[in-house]
């Protein structure tokens, strides 16, 4: 009987290096949304995970508070390296980001006297704010057909954009009233 | 020049709050930097958001700018520390606990609850950074514009930004 030895679909584990340069990419090139890039790399450029395993464990990431990919970057190098993989999954995907920033951010401070600059940064600043304003309706469009989750959405924004409550309080309100009305309607 | 120990301090509870991802603590942020703290003006915040937004990666950055504007290299440190720690050490710790309630209702219920209020705190983070940048009519309507142009067309956000700065460098808005 000959044994045939399928192609495996997943590649060896990455060592901590491979952990940090496959972030790093992720970092560089990631403008706006970093995590279709993410999945890109780690299941089909590197073959670290399964579609399922990556679906899985960004469903953790997206559970827990943080960023999604920078959560997704150390529990990534956890699962291969340890420790040691994680911090390689965070300051791969940080360190070239945090550069790039703080190469801006030292622009800005140099020239923000010059009105050119200034009325340039506004320009940007009211561009980046229509950026946001496109994000946030695209996550609120699926809410509006459910009335009672829209207005859930509303007391929010009302409490934090316009009565100015600090967000822990607005929290501790609206956080079990969305579980308690999720909780009822899964039963 | 601010402690940046406490910029740490600030974005460690700020990461353990991202319930739904970076934005939703947007306005919170603002509101300790502007109002609570006075380390700058909204405007100012606005400015280094849009900044943040032109820089590649996640969309947590303008955390490391509100820290090198507040104290220099090491407030950029403290604050990007304070950001990615809290959240990341949860990660580690709940990673292994994953297989055993990740099917359990009560993980689902937290989850769909939790959608709503995301919601609304996204909506207060738009609201807030655009009422921030948008100082005149002009400025108002590249909001505007550059929000239906990303809702409805392809066009990669940098030229969006770029656009926008142009505009405003060339003294058009």
């Amino acid at each position: 009987m000959i044994d045939i030895v399928p192609t495996p679909s997943v590649a060896a584990p990455p060592s901590v290096a491979a952990i940090f340069g496959g972030f790093f990419s992720v970092g560089i090139i990631g403008f706006g949304g970093v995590l279709p890039l993410a999945r890109r790399m780690i299941v089909e450029e590197r073959r670290w995970m399964s579609g399922a395993e990556f679906t899985d464990m960004l469903a953790l990431c997206q559970f827990l508070p943080g960023g999604n990919v920078i959560n997704l970057s150390a529990a990534v190098g956890l699962r291969f390296r340890g420790w040691r993989g994680a911090l390689a999954g965070l300051a791969g995907l940080m360190c070239a980001p945090c550069a790039v920033v703080i190469a801006l951010g030292l622009f800005y401070a140099r020239f923000e006297g010059e009105p050119a600059v200034r009325h340039g940064f506004a320009g940007l600043a009211a561009a980046a704010g229509g950026l946001i304003v496109a994000m946030a309706l695209k996550v609120a469009l699926p809410l509006r057909r459910d009335l009672p989750a829209a207005g859930l959405a509303a007391l929010t924004l009302v409490a934090i954009a316009v009565l100015r409550v600090p967000m822990l309080a607005t929290m501790a309100v609206m956080a079990p009233l969305g579980i308690a009305m999720a909780w009822r309607r899964g039963r | 020049m601010t402690d940046p120990l406490a910029l740490f301090l600030l974005y460690a509870q700020l990461s353990l709050l991202a319930f739904g991802g970076g934005p939703t603590v947007l306005p919170e942020m603002q509101r300790q930097i502007v109002d609570v703290h006075h380390w700058m003006s909204a405007a100012d915040f606005a400015a280094l958001f849009a900044l943040a937004q032109a820089a590649p990666g996640p969309n947590m950055m303008v955390s490391t700018l509100v820290g090198l504007h507040v104290a220099g290299l090491w407030g950029a440190l403290a604050a990007t520390l304070g950001m990615i720690g809290p959240s990341s050490l949860l990660t580690i710790g709940v990673v292994r606990l994953w297989d055993r309630f990740r099917d359990a209702p009560w993980r689902r219920a937290i989850q769909a609850g939790l959608v709503p209020v995301t919601v609304g705190l996204f909506l207060a983070a738009a609201s807030m950074i655009a009422l921030a940048a948008d100082r005149s009519i002009a400025l108002g309507l590249v909001t505007l514009a550059v929000a239906g142009l990303s809702l409805g067309t392809a066009i990669h956000p940098l030229w969006l930004l770029g656009a926008g700065a142009l505009l405003g460098g060339a003294g058009l808005v």
